[in-house]
């Protein structure tokens, strides 16, 4: 079956995942507050780190929203993964996995519906954002930061559904979404770089993700630049086809 | 009298142990207590250390052992939560039923869950401690803090778990109460927990001077920090004393609604 042939094919899966949305609305619920929770209380109570000699913005809000952007993205994807296993648990995925539809088909179709449910908690988040003080990053810095909370989402729900499919339970989902949540945290989240100390300073530096969060933050924080952009998009690119060929090599795992 | 007494403390004591080993059987009930705190812990006080160098800040000996007061409420009240997640399970899947067709009073299918979470408390109090002296954090007052730091956070479990079990037996249901889980950080961020009030931005930082949780949190870091303050443990033991009160008072509420509904 070719790409072009294949579409049919993803649409339906997105389709159906997206359906979720509407018919249970409460399941979306946690992934849209707990972000917005994080963002308010965290803003409130470091908000005070803006005073230290060498911090680069004046607004914490401006500093934090791309930090809870990508925590939304990263619970988006986490729950795909969550979901995933639910499928394998009562069977409906070995039915997939039976059809005629090539494997990266199913994976595309998971991955693409994350990328746009993660839209809903960032849209939420911008309007809770804004509505408390965050800097408008101009047309182009919110461009960059969606296309990247999505490329976030995409690097989510490859990261769950490889684990979906190695654990096939939804009791892995702790790990789902505390690995991601990590992945995010341990960056320069609460403070830049040269005002980390410790640990983080060296993790942080050495952590991929650190440099999605900077290319997410540039458009709230100052002006927007290729140099501090392309560094963002490689690291999901990379990320993505890693967590693809793991996820592809635990759907041909599960046929054997 | 006292034989009932006596009975009814070895009922409580059975169910306390089964509620512990339960906890410790499911990673899912342990990990919330232990690794999701430590790693907070951990990334906060790495991320917003240089904090200690703000005008207001408290004088302390480094961010970390400011924090490990915040953490420890953090996962006490994780404790509260996950306790009453188990309880609303074993109601689920009629486990209390059969204790109820017992005959042992129902007031110690409660107690019985809440002296594990209390004891659960004061396990996790001797965690973070042992955590904190390790990675660096000093013990102002020495071993009379840490045995209070102990007694007063197995209190706090205890006043805790009490809000947790009444929602549990008001619902019946384990996703409602998973579903109080956010409103745990909304009360850690409204209070002192992570920050000094001060320092921290309107209007949370005019809540946080009022929120009893608060008040148990300066309880803990006092003795850490700086020093005792009879003023800041007696606000914190009050504190204690209002949210079990209120927690006992829905507890009783909630048994007697079921009772009336024959569930």
């Amino acid at each position: 079956m070719s790409w072009r042939g294949s579409w049919p094919s993803i649409a339906v899966l997105v389709k159906r995942a997206l359906n979720e949305i509407t018919r249970v609305p409460g399941a979306a619920i946690p992934g849209v507050l707990a972000p917005t929770i994080f963002f308010l209380g965290l803003t409130s109570v470091f908000g005070s780190l803006t005073l230290l000699p060498g911090f680069t913005t004046s607004s914490y809000q401006s500093f934090l929203i791309p930090v809870s952007l990508l925590q939304g993205a990263g619970f988006t994807g986490a729950a795909t993964g969550v979901n995933l296993a639910r499928d394998i648990e009562q069977g409906w995925f070995d039915r997939l996995l039976a059809s005629p539809a090539p494997r990266p088909v199913l994976l595309a179709g998971l991955v693409l519906s994350a990328s746009l449910r993660c839209l809903l908690p960032a849209t939420f988040l911008l309007i809770v954002g804004f509505a408390v003080g965050v800097h408008w990053p101009g047309l182009g810095g919110l461009v960059i930061a969606i296309t990247l909370v999505m490329g976030m989402a995409v690097v989510a729900a490859t990261w769950g559904t490889s684990l979906a499919l190695r654990f096939r339970t939804q009791s892995a989902a702790p790990i789902m979404q505390v690995g991601m949540l990590l992945a995010v945290l341990l960056t320069t989240a609460y403070a830049p770089q040269h005002l980390l100390t410790g640990w983080l300073q060296e993790v942080a530096k050495i952590n991929p993700v650190t440099q999605v969060v900077e290319a997410v933050r540039q458009g709230f924080v100052g002006s927007v630049s290729w140099h501090d952009t392309w560094p963002g998009y490689l690291t999901l690119f990379a990320l993505a086809a890693l967590l693809s060929f793991f996820a592809l090599r635990g759907m041909r795992r599960m046929t054997l | 009298m006292t034989g009932a007494l006596a009975a009814n403390a070895r009922v409580v004591a059975a169910l306390g142990r089964r509620s512990i080993v339960q906890t410790l059987r499911r990673p899912q009930l342990l990990a919330p207590l232990i690794v999701f705190p430590t790693a907070l812990l951990a990334i906060q006080t790495a991320g917003a250390g240089r904090a200690v160098d703000l005008p207001g800040f408290p004088d302390v000996p480094n961010f970390l052992s400011f924090m490990l007061a915040g953490a420890i409420v953090q996962s006490v009240m994780f404790t509260g939560n996950s306790g009453a997640i188990a309880f609303a399970i074993d109601m689920e899947m009629r486990f209390t039923d059969r204790l109820y067709a017992a005959p042992i009073a129902r007031s110690s299918v409660v107690l019985g869950r809440l002296a594990a979470t209390a004891t659960l408390g004061a396990i996790i109090a001797t965690y973070f401690i042992v955590l904190g002296l390790i990675f660096g954090a000093s013990i102002h007052e020495g071993v009379p803090a840490v045995i209070w730091i102990i007694a007063l956070t197995s209190a706090a479990a205890l006043a805790f778990g009490t809000i947790g079990a009444a929602i549990a037996l008001r619902s019946n249901n384990a996703s409602v109460v998973q579903g109080i889980f956010p409103l745990v950080f909304v009360v850690l961020f409204l209070s002192d927990a992570f920050f000094p009030a001060n320092l921290m931005l309107e209007p949370a930082s005019w809540i946080a001077q009022y929120n009893p949780f608060s008040f148990v949190v300066n309880g803990i870091r006092d003795p850490i920090i700086s020093g005792w303050s009879a003023t800041t443990e007696l606000k914190a033991i009050a504190a204690v004393i209002g949210i079990g009160a209120l927690g006992f008072a829905l507890c009783a509420a909630a048994m007697r609604s079921r009772l009336r509904r024959g569930v």
